[in-house]
């Protein structure tokens, strides 16, 4: 143990010295980290002092995680990685990116490889629980289901008509298990043809290898969106699974899943509050001037510890609305009607307009 | 004469010592490991268990040599995957070797063209990456295959988009069936593996033939043999010496590469066992179980070409 943490010393000692700038930067970390962070998150203190966050992201799905045309990354889970880098460091761009297949991403969180998942992730009960995945979920930040696409002059117009077909699938997801159930339970008999890659699958899929490909019906809208003519493939209207996408940190950090836990619950707060990134100054001001509105104030750090008691600074939530909005505006830009995904919002709305999006008080 | 040796110079304890001291430390080493691994893994909640194996695994699977469906559990499913793992690297092995003797007899061919479109072959496939070709194979060739209306057919034999049918094939419901189908996620990885590795062996039968002396070829004209004689009765038997060490090398890379099967949705043990460390979250146990089946399949595999190694060596005089 002694041996192992002297040679990573020897080896910060002598980046330092190298690096006369680094010695300035370490040592003004080292005067601010400790006081508000020990007692807290041993993850948020290495996420300060590492200066950025680690985000385990899918990065080839379209309007969730994506390198758009100017090599930025993108999507719904990608502001929800950029809404956590500005709660913790105060800055939505310092965000590492972590590329995560299926299979690989519950390994790279267990092994602390990245601070969060926020990759279309269903929760589920053997994926918290110790016995399994043994992760730790945060609020679902996107109401899914499994759907099922097929090429638009196939004849198929329901899961019965799959009967004897070949199904394309990517191995390792929860869909994967969905299909050989929803299709069992009908006494449909079927081929599945499991691909590790949804480029893969996808590919596979286009190229006529199998009737239908099965995955979260928000993954097939976003990738007909990118194939040569979306128009030529339709989504079945047959829901075969509830797929409540939600972002993962480890079991063994709870104070850090309160980080996320809280920074995502301050996206539907602030919606429900109305305040958005073009509102949040008149707010700020409106609170900072009116000692009555005590829940605004609260909320957004004006008074009472609440960022504190997280081990986020006083004002995390105007942080976190300055970089990437309020919920609503997160969707819309994303995945909503004015995006090429053009998805409905549905469940996705807050509990107030008839959704499942709730946040618990901030108080 | 003179003082007795001490003890530290002693020539029979010495060796000893060292060896008990070498033993001990690979001991400490490995307890050490272990005990840090199952503090770790309770720490994290992860203690070994093998209870998983007999829960239903709850997924399909592709294709399957024994009856599989999602209410088995999960060893079934493993050795589901384990046979079909078995199915590719068998039929791989007597491929590659074919191919393999072909192309490495070919590069000594008095007839130029051929010669050079065996060397052409070696140099061009055994520099790209498997994994290149296998998706080559896969996504280029294969999947350009003609849909089940449209199928090439051939007497016997009939090839689409779903796979390739031999001994009676027959259309039923719009979809072809025989008794002997393969599917194209097999033929693609198969074809991959035949290719690649047998670009590997033509090199190891070039090298082996190259290694008989000149004098024998010369020897062997003058007393009149041809050329097919020649190389059956005299070099091959000489060259098999040298080649089959080589090949067990070649025949072990074979098995290890069938693992890339996932990369044409072949359902091997590689990928059979991914679907069960995701759903089940036991990665040390699964991947455990896969090191030790590739690791039975090369010892398996070596013994047989150290086996036949001994009989060709023992001609020897």
């Amino acid at each position: 143990m002694g041996s192992c943490c002297g040679g990573i010393d020897l080896r910060f000692l002598r980046t330092t010295l190298t690096l006369g700038s680094a010695v300035l930067a370490t040592l003004a970390l080292g005067a601010c980290a400790p006081s508000d962070s020990t007692g807290f998150s041993p993850r948020l203190s290495a996420v300060r002092s590492r200066g950025v966050l680690l985000c385990g992201v899918n990065g080839k799905l379209p309007g969730f995680s994506f390198v758009d045309a100017s090599g930025t990354y993108r999507g719904l889970d990608v502001d929800i990685c950029r809404a956590v880098a500005a709660a913790t460091l105060g800055n939505p761009e310092r965000v590492d990116y972590r590329e995560l297949n299926p299979a690989e991403r519950f390994a790279a969180l267990a092994s602390g490889e990245v601070d969060l998942l926020s990759r279309n992730t269903s929760y589920s009960l053997s994926r918290e629980a110790r016995g399994g995945n043994n992760l730790s979920f945060a609020p679902v930040v996107f109401y899914d289901g499994q759907g099922m696409l097929v090429p638009q002059g196939s004849g198929i117009q329901q899961l019965r008509d799959l009967q004897g077909k070949t199904i394309c699938v990517i191995s390792g997801t929860t869909s994967e298990l969905n299909l050989a159930n929803s299709l069992r339970q009908k006494g449909i008999t079927y081929t599945p043809l499991k691909y590790q890659t949804a480029d893969q699958a996808f590919a596979s899929y286009l190229q006529g290898r199998c009737a239908a490909i099965s995955s979260d019906r928000s993954g097939l809208a976003a990738k007909r969106s990118s194939f040569p003519d979306p128009a030529a493939h339709r989504v079945l209207p047959a829901l075969m699974s509830k797929e409540p996408l939600a972002p993962a940190s480890s079991k063994a950090d709870p104070a850090w899943a309160d980080v996320l836990r809280w920074t995502i619950y301050a996206l539907f707060q602030a919606e429900e509050l109305g305040i958005s990134r073009s509102t949040l100054d008149a707010r700020l001001a409106e609170a900072r001037a009116d000692p009555n509105q005590a829940d605004l104030r609260r909320f957004l750090g004006v008074e009472g510890d609440f960022g504190r008691q997280l081990g986020l600074a006083p004002d995390f939530v105007v942080q976190v609305i300055r970089a990437t909005g309020h919920y609503g505006e997160i969707f819309a830009r994303n995945v909503g009607m004015g995006s090429p995904i053009r998805l409905e919002r549905g469940l996705n709305q807050p509990w107030s307009q008839g959704g499942l999006l709730v946040s618990p008080p901030f108080r | 004469m003179g003082a007795p040796v001490p003890w530290w110079r002693h020539r029979r304890l010495l060796p000893w010592l060292v060896q008990g001291v070498a033993g001990l430390g690979l001991l400490v080493l490995t307890a050490a490991v272990v005990t840090n691994l199952v503090r770790n893994l309770s720490h994290a909640g992860m203690l070994l268990s093998w209870r998983w194996l007999g829960t239903p695994a709850g997924f399909d699977l592709g294709e399957s040599l024994i009856p599989f469906d999602a209410s088995k559990p999960y060893w079934l499913a493993l050795v589901s995957g384990l046979l079909n793992t078995l199915r590719v690297v068998a039929a791989g092995l007597v491929g590659s070797t074919l191919v393999g003797t072909a192309v490495g007899v070919a590069s000594f061919s008095s007839n130029i063209l051929l010669q050079r479109l065996a060397r052409l072959y070696v140099a061009l496939i055994r520099n790209s990456p498997l994994l290149m070709q296998l998706l080559f194979w896969y996504f280029i060739v294969f999947l350009s295959l003609p849909a089940d209306q449209a199928a090439i057919q051939l007497p016997g034999l009939v090839l689409c988009r779903s796979g390739l049918y031999l001994i009676q094939p027959h259309l039923h419901l719009g979809q072809w069936q025989a008794h002997l189908q393969l599917s194209i996620e097999f033929m693609a990885l198969f074809t991959g593996l035949v290719i690649y590795s047998g670009a590997f062996i033509a090199e190891v039968v070039r090298g082996g033939i190259a290694s008989v002396p000149q004098g024998q070829w010369e020897a062997a004209r003058a007393l009149g043999l041809k050329p097919p004689q020649i190389l059956r009765t005299i070099v091959l038997p000489q060259a098999l010496r040298v080649i089959v060490p080589g090949l067990n090398n070649q025949y072990i890379s074979l098995a290890k590469n069938s693992s890339l099967a996932l990369a044409c949705g072949y359902s091997d043990l590689y990928s059979v066992a991914e679907t069960s460390l995701n759903q089940t979250g036991r990665a040390v146990e699964v991947v455990l179980l896969v090191l030790g089946s590739y690791l039975l399949i090369d010892l398996l595999i070596s013994a047989l070409m150290n086996g036949l190694n001994a009989f060709v060596q023992i001609k020897e005089r």
